[in-house]
């Protein structure tokens, strides 16, 4: 039996250790938040926060996570909205949505490191797929989160 | 609307996965077995809480272009209800079918979400307006005339009083529905024509567990599968070998053209998958490869007795006495959808001989047919619950393969839920694809340059040859095939085009905007023609658009927000394309550089889009931003190519998309002129093919004539 910590909670369970991280999440923990996309850590649709770093969990093998904190979307604000999240809504970022909870978990890990990324930050850091296109907006939201502000700063009609 | 899990299941479940996330989709939002005050349907669209909460039934289905909240929309403005109070469920395919298809289609392709349903959801929203002042009427015992509704309250202006919807829902589901209603003039509109926030993003942004991968129900198990790698091919031996004894493998499937493996979590069900051996049997068509496939599209140009799907004039006279031909011969690859959820279905046959599905679909209808015919049951016996999709672009309307393999699975595990799911490498290899197509066109022009006559020969698979064969011409014309030739809007007197169908084996389907690569052949071809007689590409369109053709209303508008014409920074280069189709009009001007290794680099986009109306802006500038990148990666990177018969890309390394840092600066100009209604999630796919690629031209001075770029050596020469 392994014991996971994710959340903030411990949680026992019996899997190989082998078992990537997103299927321990998704078929045994019941979190199904984060996304399967590629399975070789190419689309980040998996991303979640291992002690604090963005980490694709497809490719991560169970074993490697013992004793390490992870956090996965459900667990990434315990009270209402993050402000990562808050600023996807007012930006209106996603689309069919299916990349985003990877796509604001390396975002959140990011902000918390970086402050006020530039855009190079950005560019370099926020490699997650996108089949819908919603990138300028992730890229807003960011900005916007680094002004300190989660709002676009142009009002819409 | 019938609760098909029931609340104890529910909780069961929710309470196996250890706290994990409820199973907020299984219960219909409406139900009133749910607890509370009872809801009103006062009629199939609309469901009011007596606290006034709107529920708005949407028939048509969700793939993030925004329809599940504009036909919210629409249908709030007629009902004149509080938005702040409307949330929006999917209609019930089975529901739909016991009550003689009462939303109307619930297919979502072809841009229709909003323009082929805007008119019956705003009766709908109408008529329940005038239902609920009925009923306010007939409590105050006055006229009907003398009340109104507005915001979600009906008043009776003489004598002050008022009445919440919530307050007269019961009474209005009770009443006949009038039988003409008046819809509000759109320059009126004070819900519709906003950039309201869309409803499902804070479900989206929380993780909550919205698509067809995210179903848990209890006991469930899960699929991998592993179809033929030559498209028709079929199982002739499977060797389950030690995979049957892996670690929570409950049962390896057999079935004509697929294996799978059933287990207690995906990974261990796809681990098992790959140790199970399989040998196929290839069917004719192990031998196939882009060779091949170029040789079948040649030899359809090369045909003499082709079907004509346009004959305007004389085009073959005109050109003999043309004082200029122009030829030249573009083609494009297939292309697979890509979805990021991959394909999936979840089906549970319950013992009582009713099967439920859920899965990301585009066609709630035909995902239930599929089914129901997969389990030989009669569609009274089915339910689809249909599930945020993640991605769709034509992928999961026509064909539901998906359907027929989830049903097939589920009755080889009767009695339990089973989850099936598409590994990448099988989703990128079992695709319905954009068609491979090459095409000649030739052009006479006069003395002046004028096009006087165009010959177009079009030599491309047929989508709906085999997805819908129903909808070809009596010639055998796919529409899909020929637009933006048929129906090119430039004033040309002699124009002909030919249709060379040639159906290889690869299958192939509704890839946003089908017959796409269209626009990016002519469009192309028509700035060949401008620079051949050393005219500007933006005057020499507009000299062949009549006065008021909304493709020359577009394509001004543009102009005017690129500023077309004026001085660009050193190493920057414009181009620019126009399309109508999906029913709005489109015209762009793209911005490229082109680094000192050759590398392609589009720095903005502007876009000019006429729908006719617009339902929310922000959601439609939205769709124009994903039309870019999603062609942007067709025009960089994308191409499935064959090879012994099968697809070679497997994954997203060798099927790249675009990153972030790729996305250019994108500026929507919506320019609705009125009095029509056009789609939004295909339109702006159209120019930007050609818009980038003559502004490649203008570049580097070579011409473009087949995607993807990376086989382009775009390095200026030495």
């Amino acid at each position: 039996m392994l014991e996971l910590m994710v959340n903030g909670r411990t949680y026992p369970v019996d899997v190989e250790p082998e078992m990537p991280l997103l299927w321990v999440l998704r078929d045994h923990l019941g979190l199904p938040g984060t996304k399967y996309g590629c399975g070789v850590s190419i689309c980040g649709a998996c991303t979640v926060h291992l002690d604090g770093e963005a980490v694709r969990s497809c490719t991560l093998p169970v074993s490697a996570v013992l004793g390490k904190q992870i956090v996965t979307i459900e667990g990434l604000s315990m009270a209402g909205l993050h402000r990562v999240q808050q600023a996807w809504i007012d930006h209106q970022v996603p689309q069919c949505g299916y990349c985003q909870t990877g796509m604001i978990m390396a975002a959140t890990a990011l902000l918390a490191k970086t402050a006020q990324p530039s855009d190079d930050d950005i560019d370099r850091t926020m490699t997650n797929l996108c089949r819908c296109g919603t990138y300028s907006r992730v890229r807003a939201a960011m900005h916007a989160l680094a002004a300190g502000s989660s709002a676009p700063d142009t009002g819409k009609t | 609307m019938s609760v098909l899990v029931s609340r104890r299941d529910f909780l069961k479940a929710s309470a196996m996965l250890g706290g994990g996330m409820v199973l907020e989709f299984c219960l219909p939002v409406t139900s009133t077995a749910a607890g509370g005050a009872a809801a009103s349907e006062v009629n199939a669209w609309i469901v009011i809480h007596p606290d006034d909460r709107v529920v708005i039934r949407i028939a048509r289905s969700e793939m993030g272009q925004g329809t599940f909240t504009a036909l919210a929309q629409l249908v709030a403005e007629e009902l004149d209800c509080d938005w702040a109070r409307v949330s929006a469920e999917f209609a019930s395919p089975n529901e739909h079918i016991r009550r003689d298809r009462v939303w109307g289609s619930m297919s979502t392709g072809g841009s229709m979400g909003v323009r082929s349903s805007q008119d019956y959801v705003r009766r709908a929203g109408a008529s329940a307006r005038e239902m609920l002042v009925a009923a306010a009427a007939a409590r105050w015992q006055v006229p009907v005339a003398e009340c109104t509704a507005a915001d979600g309250v009906v008043a009776h202006a003489p004598s002050g009083r008022k009445l919440r919807y919530g307050q007269l829902a019961a009474d209005a589901a009770r009443l006949t529905p009038p039988k003409e209603v008046t819809l509000r003039d759109p320059a009126a509109w004070k819900i519709a024509g906003k950039s309201v926030q869309r409803l499902d993003i804070p479900d989206k942004v929380l993780g909550k567990p919205v698509f067809g991968v995210d179903v848990m129900l209890p006991g469930m198990l899960h699929a991998s599968i592993a179809q033929c790698p030559v498209f028709g091919g079929k199982v002739l031996s499977v060797d389950a070998g030690a995979a049957a004894k892996m670690r929570g493998v409950r049962k390896i499937v057999r079935e004509e053209s697929f294996v799978a493996v059933v287990a207690d979590s995906w990974w261990r069900a796809d681990e098992a998958l790959r140790r199970v051996a399989v040998e196929w049997d290839l069917g004719g068509n192990g031998h196939a490869s882009n060779e091949t496939i170029a040789a079948m599209l040649r030899e359809g140009l090369a045909d003499r007795q082709l079907p004509q799907a346009r004959k305007l004039g004389d085009a073959p006279a005109a050109m003999a006495t043309a004082a200029k031909v122009v030829e030249a011969e573009y083609r494009s690859p297939y292309l697979n959808h890509a979805t990021l959820e991959p394909q999936t279905c979840t089906a549970w046959l319950k013992p009582e001989g009713f099967l439920e599905v859920w899965t990301s679909t585009q066609n709630g209808e035909a995902s239930m047919a599929a089914a129901a015919e997969a389990a030989g049951l009669p569609l009274e016996k089915v339910e689809v619950h249909k599930m945020m999709l993640g991605g769709g672009f034509g992928r999961r309307g026509g064909p539901q393969d998906f359907v027929r393999q989830g049903v097939a699975i589920a009755r080889a595990m009767p009695g339990i839920p089973v989850k099936m799911m598409w590994s990448r490498a099988e989703d990128m290899q079992h695709g319905f694809y954009r068609p491979a197509s090459m095409v000649r066109m030739r052009a006479g022009l006069d003395a002046q340059g004028n096009l006087v006559a165009m010959h177009t020969t079009i030599a491309c698979p047929s989508i709906l040859k085999v997805l819908m064969p129903g909808v070809l011409s009596k010639d055998g014309i796919d529409f899909t095939a020929v637009r933006s030739f048929t129906d090119m809007p430039y004033a040309v007197p002699n124009q002909q085009v030919d249709y060379a169908m040639r159906n290889g084996h690869v299958p192939v389907g509704f890839w946003r905007a089908p017959g796409q690569q269209n626009a990016f052949y002519r469009e192309s071809f028509i700035d060949e023609l401008a620079t051949a007689v050393g005219r500007d590409a933006l005057e020499y369109r507009l000299a062949m658009l009549k006065p008021g053709d909304k493709n020359r209303l577009v394509l001004e508008a543009v102009a005017t927000a690129a500023a077309w014409g004026s001085p660009l920074p050193a190493g920057v280069h414009r181009g620019l394309a126009v399309a109508d189709g999906f029913g709005s009009f489109t015209a762009m001007v793209a911005e490229v550089s082109v680094g000192p290794g050759g590398q392609p680099r589009v720095l903005r986009i502007v876009v000019a889009i006429d729908s006719g109306h617009v339902v929310n802006p922000d959601t439609c500038r939205a769709q124009a931003e994903s039309n870019v990148v999603f062609g942007l990666g067709s025009i960089l990177y994308q191409e499935n190519n064959v090879k012994a018969g099968r697809i070679v890309e497997s994954n997203f390394h060798d099927f790249r998309l675009p990153r972030l840092s790729e996305m250019p600066r994108v500026e929507t100009v919506l320019v609705p002129s009125g009095g029509f209604w056009g789609g939004h999630g295909e339109p702006a796919i159209l120019p930007l093919a050609p818009a980038v690629c003559n502004a490649l031209f203008a570049a580097t001075g070579q011409r473009i004539r087949s995607l993807p770029l990376k086989h382009h050596d775009l390095r200026a020469p030495v």
